[in-house]
């Protein structure tokens, strides 16, 4: 039926979905959650305003996020006979401005972002390309291959990049068992955490012998600080759906489940569309293809729990109870979801298996390090430059990832730390900086893969304060299961909050308490570790510890000193009004939202330290810079 | 009594327990929270205890037993975030519309949940504010923001 015409597109009609070359103007704009947060939807009312009031004849695309957040909103504009190119930064106010000067002719180079080099169209001139570009040309983009290039609602343009060609040629010459070495030769590991063999997955759960056999995307991208499943499946969703399809057929799977956040409306509505097109073209629903082959793909939404990234949770919470953790053995890949075999794989994961099935697994394998295949996609964010999504081979340094591709620390602040792996990873600090990307290497500097979460943090950022805030992130989520887990977390939390706690707000021993507690981190920490049942248990301290290791003196500081070196954490300040700088203008006073500031006017003002919140108002509202905190 | 609740039940004819949080969630998409009564007829559809309910709704993040604001205001705590300063963000809001995280105003115009990560770290800080997000915010810009709000809902009741 359908799919004859998606497979018989002719050379010219795909060259046309690639748009190699245009017949009129195309105006692309990227409209995925982060630039949406940023005002693409301002910036597309714009477009659309001004195409309607100059009656040009063009298309607009909304496509997904080409990953550099920080520049967003982001517009392309492709001429007939032109390079497309991007524009950063373009607001509704901006759009009708860079509109007219691309159709006229005389774009504004310090503008523009960069230009898709073709090879046949010509270029703008000191634009620069994507090899050109510094966080473009150090990455390597595999998974991220279409995001923000493509129209993500369009089967076709997924197709004219060489989509379904895996698919394609796997269901009509491979058997599942074949598929199955692949992946294994391949060496492609989880990219959501663990990093456990996927092959070894799929041989597990291909060796049961069930009715029935699941498959579970997991998309429960619960990881603050990660986004790289959001934006594949915002950007590219049928690139998911044909890894599920060829990870189905391996494992002998037909009914396959997306868990996916509740908090991703876009991406959930964006699946909802392709998994609907890509049954209408056979590519999911009864003979796949027209093979033997059949797949029925179901979306569950998430529902906010964190430990449900957990294989065995997760399949608690589609089964509809409580998303608390069960003993393996058995192994999902045995006993999983409704009790049959299940394998559960990561969105990014799932988004490799085309590259490996279009490529081969020898060429697959042929890129990264010894342990550790293929590319990484990191989610940069927190106080570097380039915030946004970077794809890299496996072997990257920090550092290249941090300040060459990220362009290193905002406001020329100092480097602290990255944070990797989320709750459950580690800090690295400037030394390890030039640690390799590989599932070993960080884990022998007391951090982990994760799913990718890369957040920067420089010389404002405290280190306890940091691992505070982990802390209770890990404490709220813990499931209760396990009492290490359970109680251990908050005790700890507790210790943490004790050493940021101000001298005046401690009472009885608790001055006493906060020398003992700090001795009790890595015991406790020890104890959570190794008698909690799930990854969430057992990797719930590394926060802590890693801090505690690299930044010793910070934790120091706040028991011994009782000051917070970065001036983050806020009972530990004390704010002072410099009385020969103060003109006594009454800016601080009008600003302060607990009337801490006293004086008269045109004479200097002073602060009640009891009052005072430290929320920092008077420092941003007082223009003589009068007043000071220690 | 809740009829939304009994029009959501209907679509789910002779459905087993792992429709329980799915029936939960469109609830909640319908009415806003999950009232008693609605965990009630959950509880008499699936043939599942009202404890059993709370025990799962009251485990996820996502489920509310308290009506929401007009405008529900959606603060993020990623890492991210935290690192650019929502915590003063969330403080600032709490102070703004003397509210905190999790309730909701009397009046009924306003409500502040706590989320773990909206996955707009390039943003950070961001809220979102009935699915409209605002990202790079600094406390003078969240005034102006829910300032912004006021106005519309102002309008609005008029």
């Amino acid at each position: 039926m359908a799919t004859d015409t998606l497979f018989s597109l002719g050379a010219d009609a795909l060259k046309k979905l690639r748009r190699e070359s245009v017949d009129r103007p195309v105006i692309f704009v990227g409209a995925g959650t982060c630039g949406l947060g940023a005002g693409a939807a301002q910036t597309l009312d714009a477009v659309r305003k001004w195409i309607t009031v100059n009656a040009v004849a063009a298309d607009i695309v909304e496509t997904g996020c080409i990953g550099l957040c920080a520049e967003e909103p982001l517009m392309d504009v492709q001429l007939p006979g032109r390079t497309r190119i991007s524009f950063k930064k373009v607001t509704g106010e901006k759009a009708p401005k860079i509109l007219e000067s691309v159709f006229t002719g005389t774009v504004d180079a310090k503008a523009a972002l960069v230009q898709f080099d073709d090879g046949v169209n010509k270029g703008w001139d000191g634009v620069p390309t994507f090899a050109e570009h510094p966080f473009f040309k150090r990455q390597t983009r595999w998974v991220l291959k279409n995001c923000g290039v493509i129209d993500p609602e369009s089967l076709e343009e997924y197709r004219a990049h060489g989509g379904y060609e895996a698919l394609r040629k796997t269901l009509s010459g491979i058997t599942p068992a074949e598929a199955v070495e692949t992946v294994l030769k391949s060496g492609l590991r989880g990219r959501g955490g663990g990093g456990f063999p996927t092959g070894k997955k799929w041989q597990f759960a291909r060796a049961e012998k069930s009715d029935l056999k699941y498959l579970i995307c997991n998309a429960d991208e619960g990881d603050p600080g990660a986004f790289m499943d959001r934006a594949v499946i915002e950007g590219d969703p049928y690139r998911l759906l044909e890894g599920m399809a060829l990870a189905a057929y391996a494992i002998g799977a037909r009914e396959a489940y997306i868990y996916i956040r509740a908090e991703y409306p876009l991406a959930v509505e964006r699946l909802e569309r392709a998994i609907a097109c890509a049954e209408k073209h056979g590519l999911l629903g009864e003979r796949i293809l027209g093979s033997d082959f059949s797949l029925h793909v179901h979306i569950k939404m998430g529902a906010g729990a964190f430990v449900c990234g957990e294989e065995t949770a997760l399949i608690n919470s589609i089964e509809g109870k409580r998303g608390m953790p069960r003993p393996r053995p058995p192994f999902p890949a045995v006993k999983g979801l409704f009790g049959r075999p299940t394998v559960i794989n990561n969105v990014e994961t799932l988004a490799n298996i085309p590259v490996i099935f279009a490529h081969g697994a020898e060429w697959f394998a042929q890129v990264g390090t010894a342990a550790s295949k293929g590319t990484k996609v990191f989610a940069l964010s927190g106080k570097v430059v380039n915030t946004g999504l970077v794809e890299v081979v496996m072997g990257t340094t920090i550092r290249e990832i941090v300040f060459a591709i990220g362009g290193g620390i905002e406001h020329g602040a100092a480097f602290k730390a990255v944070q990797i792996g989320g709750p459950s990873g580690g800090c690295i600090p400037e030394a390890n900086l030039d640690t390799e990307i590989d599932y070993e290497k960080l884990k022998t500097v007391g951090a982990m893969m994760g799913s990718g979460g890369l957040v920067v943090m420089d010389e404002h950022t405290c280190m306890v304060d940091v691992a505070k805030f982990f802390m209770d992130f890990i404490q709220r989520e813990s499931c209760g299961k396990c009492i290490p887990c359970r109680e251990g977390t908050r005790r700890m939390l507790e210790i943490l909050q004790s050493i940021t706690r101000s001298r005046k707000n401690e009472t009885g021993e608790q001055a006493l308490q906060r020398f003992q507690g700090v001795m009790q981190l890595t015991e406790l920490a020890e104890v959570i570790r190794s008698t909690s049942l799930c990854g969430l248990g057992q990797t719930a301290p590394n926060p802590v510890l890693s801090t505690l290791k690299w930044f010793r003196d910070e934790y120091d500081a706040h028991v011994y000193d009782r000051k917070c070196p970065a001036g983050a954490c806020k009972e530990l300040l004390s704010y002072r009004i410099v009385e020969p700088l103060c003109k006594g203008c009454t800016l601080c006073a009008k600003k302060c939202p607990v009337g801490a500031i006293k004086g008269a006017a045109k004479s200097p003002h002073y602060i009640i330290e009891e009052k005072c919140i430290r929320c920092g108002a008077c420092i941003a509202a007082c223009p003589f810079k009068a007043i000071e905190t220690e | 009594m809740n009829t939304v609740t009994t029009q959501i039940l209907t679509k789910y004819p002779g459905a087993g327990r792992d429709k329980l949080i799915p029936i939960l969630q469109e609830v909640q998409e319908a009415d806003g929270y999950i009232s008693k009564e609605a965990v009630a007829l959950i509880g008499r559809h699936l043939g599942l205890a009202a404890s059993k309910i709370y025990g799962v709704a009251t485990f996820y993040n996502q489920f509310r037993f308290k009506p929401k604001g007009a405008y529900h205001i959606m603060v993020c705590r990623g890492t991210a975030c935290h690192v650019k300063g929502s915590a003063d963000i969330l403080s600032a809001l709490e102070r703004l519309l003397q509210l905190k995280a999790g309730d909701t105003s009397r009046d009924g115009r306003f409500s502040i949940e706590v989320v773990a990560c909206i996955g707009a770290c390039g943003l950070a800080p961001v809220i979102c504010v009935n699915g409209e997000y605002h990202g790079k915010l600094t406390v003078d810009k969240l005034e102006k923001i829910i300032e912004s709000y006021r106005q519309r809902e102002a309008a609005h009741g008029n």
